[in-house]
């Protein structure tokens, strides 16, 4: 059976290194298998948070050979063969330990944004209506699994650190995802524009290109919040009718 | 009193999953303080993985469709040893509770006239599956979890409980430890809700993450209270079965419901051959009619791939080991094929089942819109667990409630696909309503600092042995091949005797347990406070097992292949005797009110 070396981050809160860990691998292994072996066998206590492993919980974030990606979803086959394997925690967030990392701001922000409010339901039944058509962007968003990768990669947190005016591309797909639903009363414009600071963003794309459920967050979600904001506070002939309100 | 944190909710949730969420959300508007506990992160439990839909008879698709017919089927899936009550407010319920997902901002596949879309799926006489493409799960957790989060519930996120509190019998709250810095705290509540999930687990080869390790059932069995039918174990017939390292991922039934075919190595669609007699009436004659009951024809039947789980894991099992199976030891699922009768198939299966379409991509090169899958049964429910009472949910232990997997009764000998996301939102309610209504009725209990050190000690004691003990990963794979090799799809009573042998031994090795490192999210330290919950779960299936001498449902016996009245008019209920030996009892399954009686009888 092939070997393959694996370079795993180690140590606690900030302060670690690489080590070294060799261990067999099988046709189709991912990443997240050959963490396991090396568990069960090498460092029992080697600390990775993980779910599903079908990539559909979004735990198992990590940087591979520096690259933010699901561990469950990175065959070897598809990294270079005969190279170790660089595996390393995501680092915008506080590291725990190991591989974790403390994302519980994430979970935080959400909370910050306005929650869905319905509109009065269109039948006497108590049920709404709505056509495939106009939900498919919703679901776009929808789909999202919390991986937290695009948050990860987003060089306004990444690089600049701005975590307290700037909530990142997961919770504007999640703004987007309420904004854009057909029931949704509520507006969120205002906030997008301050609190949650949406202007930061510089399309770089660089959360749709990681981003493991394939949401083009960038075109589909932050461009058009953007052009909302753009509309309410930046038009031209709006700017003029609102100073003869 | 022990020097730990103490922290006070009227009302615990543990598990975040679906049910856990749900609860917490209604004991939440009824005005009591809540506190949820959960393994993982927010937004992380096992419901993320349920695919197909969730069954509530809404009759969007089909107007013959009500909650008589769905009650019916759900009793003739679950072999008439259901609950009956339980069967009955899931039946009339849900479609209450998932129209309440919509009004929270769920946002399901439509119909063409904008109403909630539903799918076909094994078991259900019409269309009752409301989903989103195939992830249903993940839209429901995500609901849940956005409402909930506004609801001033507080969550402590990755946390494990290592034992539940009891004053004189009442569960009064639970000792449990954080896994970033494992601290251990103490949750005082006046009740207590289970919401802990399954036991994949204790099998090699389950569809469930690392988490599902019996806790609930364990926790609810060391603290006095019940458990029921944990014999009845549901292998899903189809997970992945290539390559190695991804065998046992779920395949959904969706892929069935959408026309998918299940073929043997010569091509042949080996379902055809052994349909059981009371489903014969309701079954397609021929592939022309199980295609045409795919794509709507109301006055089709069903093809015979959309059979309950048990029998078409049982017929995979037997194409298998009759030399008939594909390369990797299962047998092969076609959706590639309706290209005969589609001419967008490609986009059409693209569109129904995405995240399949992506799975099978990513982790298995292959592209379902051209080439079937390698399919075989894998480990996936629980329709056992802790015995509640149907109105309330209580357990037979006061102050503990349970929902969702971790309660038994819904689902009596088989779950009918779909049933289990509609029982974490039916139940789940019910659950938080009745805890929330015990804790206003009740003062809170004493905290027995004896059991809270006690617990403490002994989760701690792997420490003590470092690594010079046994390593806990290795425990959990023997206990994985014991419980998979011995009482596994095909039971016999041999087998089943020396598995109580090998847990035996193994609650030896557990017990001697080593770890290195410290408290630190320590996987190591993890996996050991999961044995004992593992082994404990693995004794009650073996011990409920070798008593069902009989084949029904989900439970296999080769030793005893059919049938038996002898075994239908009670379950099997296990708890924890006087001496701490397990005891196996047989409670009748109470009498049927004739009106339900009646219902069974206009839907068979």
């Amino acid at each position: 059976m092939a070997t393959q070396t694996f370079r795993i981050w180690r140590g606690a809160r900030g302060d670690g290194r690489f080590e070294a860990y060799t261990t067999e691998v099988e046709e189709g292994m991912v990443v997240l298998d050959a963490v396991h072996a090396i568990q069960a066998t090498q460092a029992p206590d080697l600390a990775c948070r993980w779910n599903c492993k079908a990539g559909k919980c979004g735990s198992c974030s990590a940087e591979i050979n520096g690259h933010p990606a699901l561990m469950c979803m990175t065959r070897l086959n598809t990294l270079p063969a005969g190279e170790p394997v660089t595996v390393e925690p995501i680092r915008t967030f506080p590291h725990v330990r190991d591989l974790v990392t403390d994302v519980s701001w994430n979970f935080e922000v959400k909370k910050r944004i306005k929650a869905f409010k319905p509109r009065p339901p269109d039948a006497p039944d108590g049920t709404w209506r709505m056509q495939q058509a106009d939900i498919d962007r919703v679901q776009e968003f929808r789909k999202c699994i919390e991986c937290f990768l695009c948050q990860d990669v987003c060089h306004v947190l990444r690089d600049h650190h701005k975590h307290d005016e700037f909530v990142g591309p997961r919770f504007y797909v999640y703004a987007a995802a309420l904004e854009m639903h057909p029931l949704d009363t509520e507006d969120r414009v205002d906030e997008l524009k301050e609190a949650h600071g949406i202007g930061y963003c510089n399309i770089t794309k660089c959360c749709t290109k990681v981003c493991p459920e394939h949401i083009t967050i960038t075109d589909n979600a932050i461009i058009p919040l953007k052009e909302r904001v753009v509309d309410r506070f930046y038009d031209p002939v709006s700017r003029l009718l609102r100073m003869f309100k | 009193m022990s020097d730990l944190p103490v922290l006070t909710h009227d009302v615990l949730v543990i598990g975040a999953g679906g049910a856990g969420l749900r609860a917490a959300i209604e004991a939440s508007a009824r005005g009591v303080s809540v506190g949820v506990i959960t393994k993982s992160l927010l937004g992380k439990a096992h419901t993320v993985m349920a695919e197909g839909g969730v069954a509530a008879a809404m009759a969007n698709v089909d107007d013959r469709d009500n909650w008589r017919v769905h009650f019916a089927d759900t009793m003739r899936g679950g072999q008439y040893l259901n609950n009956w009550r339980m069967a009955e407010l899931h039946a009339r319920e849900s479609p209450a509770r998932v129209l309440e997902l919509e009004a929270w901002g769920a946002v399901f596949d439509r119909t063409a006239d904008g109403r909630i879309l539903q799918r076909n799926f094994g078991g259900h006489r019409y269309p009752r599956l409301a989903h989103v493409g195939d992830r249903t799960g993940l839209e429901m957790i995500r609901t849940l979890q956005d409402h909930g989060v506004h609801q001033g519930i507080d969550v402590h996120m990755e946390h494990t409980v290592v034992t539940l509190l009891t004053d004189d019998g009442r569960v009064v709250g639970a000792v449990a430890y954080d896994r970033e810095r494992g601290r251990f705290r103490v949750f005082h509540a006046r009740a207590v809700v289970m919401a802990t999930g399954g036991l994949g687990r204790a099998f090699r080869i389950t569809s469930n993450s690392w988490e599902y390790t019996g806790d609930g059932y364990a926790l609810a069995y060391e603290a006095g209270a019940a458990l029921q039918d944990m014999e009845f174990i549901q292998f899903h017939p189809t997970g992945m079965v290539w390559p190695p390292s991804v065998r046992g991922i779920l395949v959904t039934e969706g892929v069935r419901g959408e026309g998918g075919v299940l073929l043997n190595k010569d091509g042949r669609r080996f379902m055809f051959d052994d349909i059981p007699e009371n489903y014969r009436s309701s079954t397609a004659d021929d592939e022309a009619e199980g295609w045409r009951y795919v794509t709507g024809d109301k006055a089709a039947r069903r093809p015979p791939e959309l059979l309950t789980r048990d029998h078409v894991a049982r017929c995979i099992m037997r194409e298998v080991k009759a030399g008939r199976g594909s390369p990797h030891g299962g047998v092969f699922l076609d959706i590639a094929w309706i290209r005969k009768h589609l001419s967008n198939a490609p986009e059409h299966i693209k569109r129904k089942l995405p995240s399949m379409y992506h799975q099978f991509k990513q982790l298995a090169d292959l592209d379902i819109t051209e080439q079937p899958m390698e399919v075989g049964p894998t480990t996936h429910y629980t329709m056992g667990g802790i015995r509640v009472d149907g109105d309330t949910q209580m357990s037979t232990a006061p102050g503990l409630f349970a929902a969702g997997e971790a309660a038994a009764g819904l689902h009596g000998a088989n779950r009918l696909g779909g049933n289990s996301l509609s029982d974490l939102i039916v139940f789940g309610k019910r659950a938080g309503e009745f805890a929330a209504a015990f804790a206003k009725q009740h003062t809170p209990g004493r905290v027995n600092d004896d059991q809270v050190r006690a617990a403490t000690g002994h989760a701690l004691a792997p420490f003590d042995r470092g690594t010079s003990g046994e390593n806990p990963y290795a425990v959990q794979r023997d206990l994985q091949d014991t419980m998979q090799d011995l009482v596994g799809i095909v039971r016999n009573e041999t087998d089943m005797k020396q598995a109580l042998e090998h847990i035996a031994r193994l609650r030896e090795r557990a017990e001697r347990v080593g770890v290195g490192g410290n408290r630190e999210y320590n996987n190591g330290w993890h996996t050991a406070i999961d044995l004992p919950n593992l082994l404990v779960v693995s004794e009650t299936i073996a011990r409920a097992a070798i008593e069902r001498k009989e084949s029904r449902g989900a439970h296999f016996r080769e030793d005893h292949d059919r049938k038996s009245d002898a075994f239908s008019a009670f379950n099997f209920v296990l708890q924890k005797g006087a001496d701490g030996a397990m005891q196996v009892s047989r409670v009748p399954i109470p009498p049927m009110p004739d009106e339900l009686k009646q219902v069974i009888e206009e839907n068979k």
